[in-house]
């Protein structure tokens, strides 16, 4: 099974380790992993800035690069959604694309969904508090939002529930957005600050000591809100979990 | 551009500078959020019922002509008179016109967002006419000489020491007095001489039946009943889109509509209207202000199915936390991000923009509508009308170029990141927004990338 891995331009760039990750998690699976070197980005700033023009180029290039695997993994819900939600009007004519919407993956959901991965050789004794990225939750639907009546599921909570030791924490507002938003973070800087720190105190008064998610950039915005305020929580993305990870300090 | 004075971010950067208040009034609307969830849950087929009535709106609104011509051939025929209103000057010139010819100086109105959208208030004032609000969190504000920051809840964001002020000096509560049995007291036996001398009732319209040409009212106050049942004069203001077919459509809306706005089963009064009462005229006026044009935009079609209950601002988290006055709209918060600018993409530039597309909106619409779908598309309308700021469109170019090409990108990221190291206090500074309340995120000094082709060569391509 060839698998063409995407990784975001800031993981690319800013978190290697997530990235890392999410290669060996897929390598230990026994795919044939590829990662295309000249990917960049999804185009999801451009076009979420009104922008759209300017991110054609990078639908098109998606396109071209990942057209012919078998799969598409990314360790992020939200450039998988600006994938298969956003590129429609794009490249919607163009050989291929159907397919790459259908088999475009986030990670996890990739996981549970086409490896149906029942087992994880994993051991994280922490307290781990999940928060449900906004664009996996409810573009992707990998869980319930809490305004949809239903049955509960959460594809992410599934796969953090095989790891070993793991404690995950009751959050008084389960899905609630943590206020990055990409643009939205430096144009509405004051209300998406408020909507993070109002996260973090959920997570505080729930015992958290590790933050998770599908997407690191949620973890970017709420980390740098932790780092400046000094608090006792890490981030770590949901990749580096499953694969195995420990928190920065710990030792094998 | 986005420097006028409608920009949402300033304001609501003004309204979160006071966290406590900011965290009370996100806190006061996260309560009706949660009602919502226990009442929805109670009902089994809610996902169902969403799919009816989007399902009804979409048939209702395609042809709308036929069921507004049957509703005012079967409105007239119960005895109502009928007319149609193009824009809100027309609308504020026929209230008063038939307020002059029944020579009713004396208006009580409940609650009804289509007539602030006219601003009828001040021109029926203009006109020497003394309009009172009797809605309690309408009179409120309309106390204060503000506009309503929520279209079900349009005092939520003031206080109760700020409505015992209020009442103390214009209703003559005792001073201090905070609690709000008390005050609720105050304002009904105010409202109550009110009711007593009116010469009209306005009321808004929930629901219009086209089959039988009747109208639907939804209060928890009862004060639309009082407001019309008492003078010989009932004026309904309602927007072409409050249309549904048949009667038995109402069951699918009202099993929505209050689960929705307040967590209740059902609004406390739900009032039917079946031409006029003995002795008495009911005018109901049909108006578009540009609801047609909406009708004929397809990515924004489906905001004209709004039920206006105000779920999506109680699940905002912006509307939360900014308050609705910060986005300078009679319809605030999510649906409002849609319904001004796609009417006047110039003055409301910013709001599509002021939500993180969380989605949240979209989920809790009771009539699923895409919301969070509709502010994306709408941003680049705005950058299509000209009307996003030059600034934004030149980063937003440049960075589009540099992902373009991924040598541009690999030697701008290496470079970006040897700076974030050895220069950090360059990223340290007011200009930099991601800074002021959040640090920078790692700047690794090798990109997975470079990793990648070190350690996996082999598989390099």
């Amino acid at each position: 099974m060839a698998v063409g891995l995407f990784i975001p331009c800031y993981i690319d760039q800013f978190y290697p380790d997530v990235a890392i990750a999410t290669l060996e998690i897929l390598e230990r699976h026994g795919l044939e992993v590829a990662y295309p070197a000249s990917q960049t980005c999804c185009g999801q700033p451009m076009a979420n800035s009104g922008c759209v023009d300017d991110a054609r180029p990078l639908a098109v290039r998606f396109l071209e690069l990942f057209g012919d695997y078998e799969y598409v993994v990314a360790p992020s819900g939200s450039c998988v959604s600006m994938v298969k939600h956003h590129y429609e009007d794009h490249v919607s004519g163009l050989a291929g694309f159907q397919e790459l919407k259908d088999k475009t993956y986030e990670l996890c959901e990739f996981m549970t969904d086409v490896l149906c991965v029942e087992t994880i050789d994993a051991r994280f004794p922490y307290r781990v508090g999940l928060h449900e990225s906004c664009h996996g939750l409810r573009e992707l639907r990998m869980g319930k939002s809490s305004e949809v009546a239903g049955p509960n599921f959460s594809k992410t909570r599934r796969l953090l529930e095989m790891v070993e030791e793991i404690e995950l924490c009751d959050l008084q507002r389960p899905d609630e957005c943590c206020g990055f938003g990409g643009t939205f973070a430096i144009n509405e800087e004051a209300v998406s600050c408020l909507m993070g720190l109002d996260r973090l105190a959920d997570h505080e008064q729930a015992g958290t000591q590790v933050i998770t998610a599908t997407d690191m950039s949620c973890l970017m915005h709420l980390g740098g809100l932790i780092s400046r305020q000094k608090k006792p929580i890490h981030m770590l993305h949901i990749a580096q979990i499953l694969a195995g990870g420990r928190l920065p300090g710990e030792h094998h | 551009m986005n420097t006028t004075a409608e920009n949402h971010s300033s304001k609501a950067g003004v309204f979160v500078s006071d966290s406590d208040k900011a965290h009370w009034h996100d806190s006061a609307l996260w309560f009706v959020r949660e009602k919502r969830d226990k009442q929805v849950n109670d009902v089994p087929e809610w996902e169902k019922l969403r799919e009816a009535a989007s399902a009804i709106k979409t048939h209702t609104v395609a042809q709308l002509d036929q069921y507004l011509q049957m509703f005012e051939q079967k409105a007239t025929a119960l005895g109502a008179k009928v007319h149609w209103a193009q824009n809100a000057r027309e609308h504020n010139e026929i209230v008063h016109s038939i307020l002059k010819n029944h020579g009713a100086q004396r208006v009580v109105k409940s609650k009804s967002m289509l007539t602030e959208e006219c601003h009828l208030n001040p021109y029926l004032e203009q006109q020497g006419i003394d309009v009172v609000d009797t809605d309690l969190g309408e009179r409120i504000v309309q106390l204060r000489k503000e506009s309503p920051s929520h279209i079900v809840l349009p005092a939520i964001h003031i206080k109760k020491e700020e409505v015992g002020d209020l009442f103390h000096q214009h209703l003559g509560t005792d001073e201090g007095a905070t609690d709000p049995s008390y005050l609720t007291e105050a304002a009904r036996n105010h409202l109550r001489e009110k009711f007593l001398a009116a010469d009209a009732g306005i009321t808004g319209v929930n629901f219009a039946i086209a089959e039988t040409g009747g109208i639907v009212v939804c209060t928890n106050e009862g004060n639309a009943d009082l407001g019309v049942t008492l003078p010989r004069l009932h004026i309904a203001c309602m927007g072409i889109e409050k249309l549904i077919p048949r009667t038995k459509d109402l069951a699918v809306f009202l099993r929505l509509l209050a689960r929705s706005a307040t967590g209740q089963p059902i609004t406390t009064y739900t009032s039917h209207f079946h031409g006029p009462q003995d002795d008495s005229e009911l005018h109901i006026i049909l108006l578009d202000n540009g609801r047609t044009s909406l009708r004929d935009q397809s990515d924004y079609q489906e905001a004209l199915h709004c039920i206006r209950c105000g779920a999506c601002m109680n699940t905002c988290p912006v509307y939360r936390r900014s308050g609705g006055h910060s986005y300078g709209t009679t319809v605030p918060g999510p649906i409002g991000s849609v319904l001004n600018p796609v009417s006047d993409s110039a003055t409301h530039n910013s709001l599509p923009f002021a939500c993180s597309l969380c989605g949240s909106c979209t989920d809790v619409c009771p009539i699923k509508i895409p919301l969070h779908h509709q502010l994306f598309t709408l941003r680049d309308q705005i950058r299509r009308n000209g009307n996003l700021a030059l600034t934004k469109r030149i980063a937003m170019f440049l960075t589009g170029r540099i992902l373009g090409s991924a040598s541009l990108f690999r030697v701008v990221g290496r470079m970006g990141r040897w700076v974030m190291r050895g220069f950090p206090w360059l990223f340290h500074n007011r200009f930099n927004l991601w800074w002021k309340q959040r640090d920078m995120p790692p700047a690794p000094k090798q990109s997975f990338g470079a990793w990648y082709s070190a350690n996996r060569k082999e598989k390099h391509r």
